[in-house]
């Protein structure tokens, strides 16, 4: 039986359109789910469900009946409730305080009903089979799974019928991923229905009831879980041609530039005994979900964690593990995040991509303006990066120029590998396209390159060598030739092969 | 309604600001103003003043005016340069008081040693004086750095502890004569603080060096160029190799040895050190620092600028002194001046990138 129904809807962000004629249903008292990649649309539709944004087209039916969310609290009221990937809990705060913020029970009109809040966060968690958590209980203080649990708790307090979860699993255990579907089951018989988004091929197919994939804005398959199989899904996200849009690395490779030996990375993301090499003239893509350990690695690379084992550049142990003498050894890194880690906001395009090698440009101790002007131009003109002027202030620049202002202070270091963490995220697909030729190229000149993804599409187009990893592991490594993509998702998501290794 | 925080925070930023750039040429003119609002600002205060105090605009008075800003000026620079980089030092007014004392104590007492009392020149008294701010100064880089202490607690902290040092130094007491006598090869102390060259007081040329090595070493040094990126993007700035606290230590050394320079001259001047020398100077310097437009948040500033918001400072007290204002209103009138100058600082920064987005 039906519950929620999506008609046709359509979101445009400015130029993007980021859903096209989508109709969605959701049926009573199952577990629903949505996968497809990364910027397929499904976060979008839950977004629009949830009543955070307003569909450019189309209508949205509960119970038969049309409704529109002018915001998350319309669509509470109508028993909406959504959990979002990254918890919005307040770590400092009680269980209890956690689940009634920004609602609070009152006492006359002033005062905060404290004993009726911790009862009723009692009666919560019980339905969710957690008798034995106290609702005084800081929330930071509890392990990730039982976080996620409380922000559950913290949505069910409200009349839910509908619950949206958006890859509720990527951060929990085995064990607390257990729990939760065991929590999933006891709504699911308590009448509630949950649209479950989620990545893990192996997960979802135990708990789900339908399955929904999306690709590029429009929904491509919706099935009984019961007539699908892993490698029927896998095909409707992907798609036919996913080779065509990039351009293939194609150049010979040489001698290996980076060797490493049994690295690991303690943490709460952690790297367990990990070892590569990287030639010159390779492109090698490092696919996994989300916590897999992908970042964690790179950063050890490049000397901002501390990990253990060895790390061979250019023939020559580097055992410093510090930033500057991983650059000076031949690293860099263009990180993920470009916002966070990668530019000085306050600094100009100049600065910005001299801010590495700008002591190089120095005459009598002082800076040459003219030599800071040829090398920054230079650069400019070589990785085609559209500016105003040098000195324009780098935040008036697009993504994917801000991404290759990043690219070119790492190539000023003169790297032997460069380390590119997800680097297509957040770009539109023609500056993807253009990332990936870049990559090419820069394998063919000589350096070895690392890249991270988590789009299959992307990675098998543009690799030509593909390292998997799970849960800190390298759970598998593929050519160009060999790779198929149940493989990777297989690899990437399949706990067994990890259990089998460790 | 935390779930829906993120989305919103998003797409504010994400809208086109329709904000004051409606008129780009208008915008500009109002930009050029805002840029050099401290300087506009010191010029109006001359005329204003100039007009109702006939004494205000003699030769005499400005140079007087000028002799005053000096020291707040190179307490001012050496303190921007720890905002530059995102930190703060509240500790400056007791480094001064400080190094004043122990100026004073080799002055006035010399150094007790195993087998008599040494006395140094008037010269080295100097250096001494600033080696001990720029030691205190790396004292609160270390706290900051290593301990990982926020530099407002570090230095506040540290402004208690030298001031407690500089009382300690002579047991509360005044070193009340710092003339030295010529058979010790001490005197000299009072060139500093009191004496003049080409007619211009030697504080002031003192602080045309300090100020024009500032000017160097933030524009033209891949130093300064590091002060700055510590301060825009810390996380940027050690993945592009920066040894980031390096560069957060030195800059507390440069404040610490400035804060120093600032007591030795006040002391010269005074001619005789007590241990309440510079109290609450910290905040002129701050505040100078902001006036000239650098951020507290880092990243953003000019030496020229903190230069010229100190004179904006020293030349509205001094004004007001001259017309009779008292000195209880100084007090409202600066703390005002302060405010507005933060609130024109947000309106540039915004005008600055609405034009951005326009012209990209």
């Amino acid at each position: 039986m039906t519950i929620v129904e999506a008609r046709g809807i359509s979101k445009n962000y400015g130029g993007v359109r980021a859903l096209v004629d989508v109709t969605f249903t959701a049926y009573r008292g199952k577990v629903n789910v949505l996968v497809g990649e990364n910027g397929a649309g499904k976060s979008t539709l839950m977004k629009i469900l949830s009543g955070a944004e307003q569909p450019t087209g189309g209508e949205i039916f509960l119970d038969g009946e049309p409704v529109t969310f002018g915001s998350p609290r319309d669509a509470q009221a109508r028993g909406i409730g959504i959990i979002h990937q990254e918890l919005s809990l307040f770590p400092n705060l009680s269980i209890a305080e956690n689940m009634f913020a920004g609602r609070e029970l009152r006492r006359g009109r002033r005062f905060v009903d404290a004993r009726e809040q911790r009862r009723r966060a009692r009666a919560v968690l019980g339905r969710l089979g957690q008798d034995h958590l106290d609702p005084d209980a800081i929330v930071g203080d509890l392990p990730i799974g039982q976080q996620q649990l409380v922000e559950i708790g913290r949505a069910l307090l409200e009349e839910v019928r509908v619950l949206i979860m958006d890859e509720p699993t990527s951060a929990l255990s085995s064990h607390e991923v257990d729990v939760l579907f065991d929590v999933m089951a006891d709504l699911r018989e308590q009448d509630v229905t949950v649209i479950y988004i989620s990545h893990k091929l192996d997960e979802f197919r135990r708990i789900g009831d339908w399955v929904t994939v999306f690709r590029d804005g429009r929904l491509v398959a919706h099935e009984s879980m019961s007539r699908t199989d892993t490698g029927w899904i896998v095909r409707r996200m992907v798609g036919r041609d996913p080779g065509s849009l990039y351009v293939r690395n194609s150049s010979k490779t040489g001698e290996i530039l980076l060797d490493v030996r049994n690295l690991s990375v303690p943490g709460a993301v952690p790297v367990h005994d990990v070892s590569f090499t990287v030639r010159a003239g390779e492109v090698i893509g490092v696919y996994g979900l989300m916590g897999a350990g992908r970042t964690e690695l790179v950063e050890c690379l490049m000397g901002m964690r501390r990990g253990s084992g060895e790390v061979l550049i250019r023939d020559r142990k580097e055992p410093e593990g510090t930033v500057q003498a991983r650059i000076a050894a031949g690293l860099a890194l263009v990180p993920e995040d470009r916002q966070r880690d990668g530019l000085v906001q306050t600094m100009s395009v100049r600065d910005n991509i001299l801010l590495a090698t700008v002591a190089r440009l120095t005459h009598g101790g002082l800076l040459s303006g003219g030599a800071e002007q040829k090398t920054a131009s230079a650069k400019v003109a070589e990785l085609a990066i559209k500016v105003p002027g040098l000195s324009a202030a780098v935040t008036a620049l697009s993504g994917g120029n801000q991404q290759k202002v990043v690219l070119a202070r790492a190539l000023l270091t003169e790297p032997a590998v460069l380390l590119l963490d997800e680097p297509t995220r957040g770009i539109d697909v023609g500056a993807k396209a253009q990332i990936a030729a870049l990559m090419a190229e820069l394998a063919a000149r000589g350096y070895g390159v690392l890249f991270i993804s988590s789009e299959l599409a992307e990675v098998i187009a543009m690799a030509d060598r593909i390292l998997v990893m799970a849960r800190g592991r390298i759970t598998a490594e593929f050519t160009a030739d060999t790779v198929t993509e149940e493989a990777l998702v297989t690899a990437s998501a399949s706990e067994s092969v990890l259990e089998a290794s460790s | 309604m935390t779930d829906t925080h993120v989305d919103a925070s998003r797409e504010a930023a994400a809208a086109p600001d329709p904000g004051p750039a409606r008129n780009p040429s208008l915008a500009k003119a109002a930009l050029l103003i805002l840029r050099g609002r401290t300087l506009v600002v010191l010029v109006l205060l001359v005329i204003f003043f100039g007009a109702i105090s006939s004494e205000y605009l003699t030769q005499s008075n400005l140079i007087l005016m000028t002799k005053h800003v000096a020291i707040n000026a190179i307490l001012a620079i050496g303190v921007t340069f720890v905002i530059l980089t995102g930190g703060i030092d509240l500790s400056v007014g007791s480094i001064a008081g400080l190094a004043s004392m122990v100026a004073g104590g080799l002055l006035f007492k010399g150094w007790n040693v195993p087998g008599g009392t040494v006395f140094f020149s008037a010269a080295v008294v100097i250096l001494i004086g600033i080696a001990v701010g720029a030691l205190v100064g790396a004292v609160n880089g270390l706290v900051v750095t290593r301990f990982k202490v926020a530099p407002f607690i570090a230095t506040l902290g540290m402004l208690y502890v030298a001031r407690g040092l500089a009382q300690l130094h002579s047991n509360g007491g005044t070193y009340p004569d710092l003339s030295g006598t010529p058979s010790r090869g001490n005197t000299g102390f009072h060139v500093i603080g009191v004496d003049s060259v080409l007619g211009i007081p030697v504080a002031v040329w003192i602080m045309i060096l300090v100020a024009a090595v500032a000017v160097v070493v933030t524009t033209k040094t891949p130093f300064g160029r590091r002060i700055f990126a510590v301060g825009g993007n810390e996380r940027a700035a050690i993945l592009a190799g920066i040894r980031v606290n390096r560069v957060k230590i030195a800059v507390y050394v440069i404040s610490g040895a400035c804060a120093a320079l600032a007591g030795l001259l006040l002391t010269s001047e005074l001619g005789a050190a007590y241990p309440d020398t510079a109290t609450t100077y910290e905040l002129n310097a701050i505040a100078a620092a902001v006036l000239g437009g650098t951020a507290l948040s880092g990243g953003r500033g000019t030496v020229i600028g903190t230069v010229m918001g100190a004179f904006v400072i020293g030349f509205l007290s001094d004004g007001l002194v001259l017309v009779g204002v008292s000195t209880f209103w100084q007090s409202v009138v600066k703390g005002a001046v302060i405010v507005f100058a933060v609130i024109t600082e947000q309106a540039q920064q915004r005008l600055q990138s609405s034009l951005a987005k326009r012209s990209s």
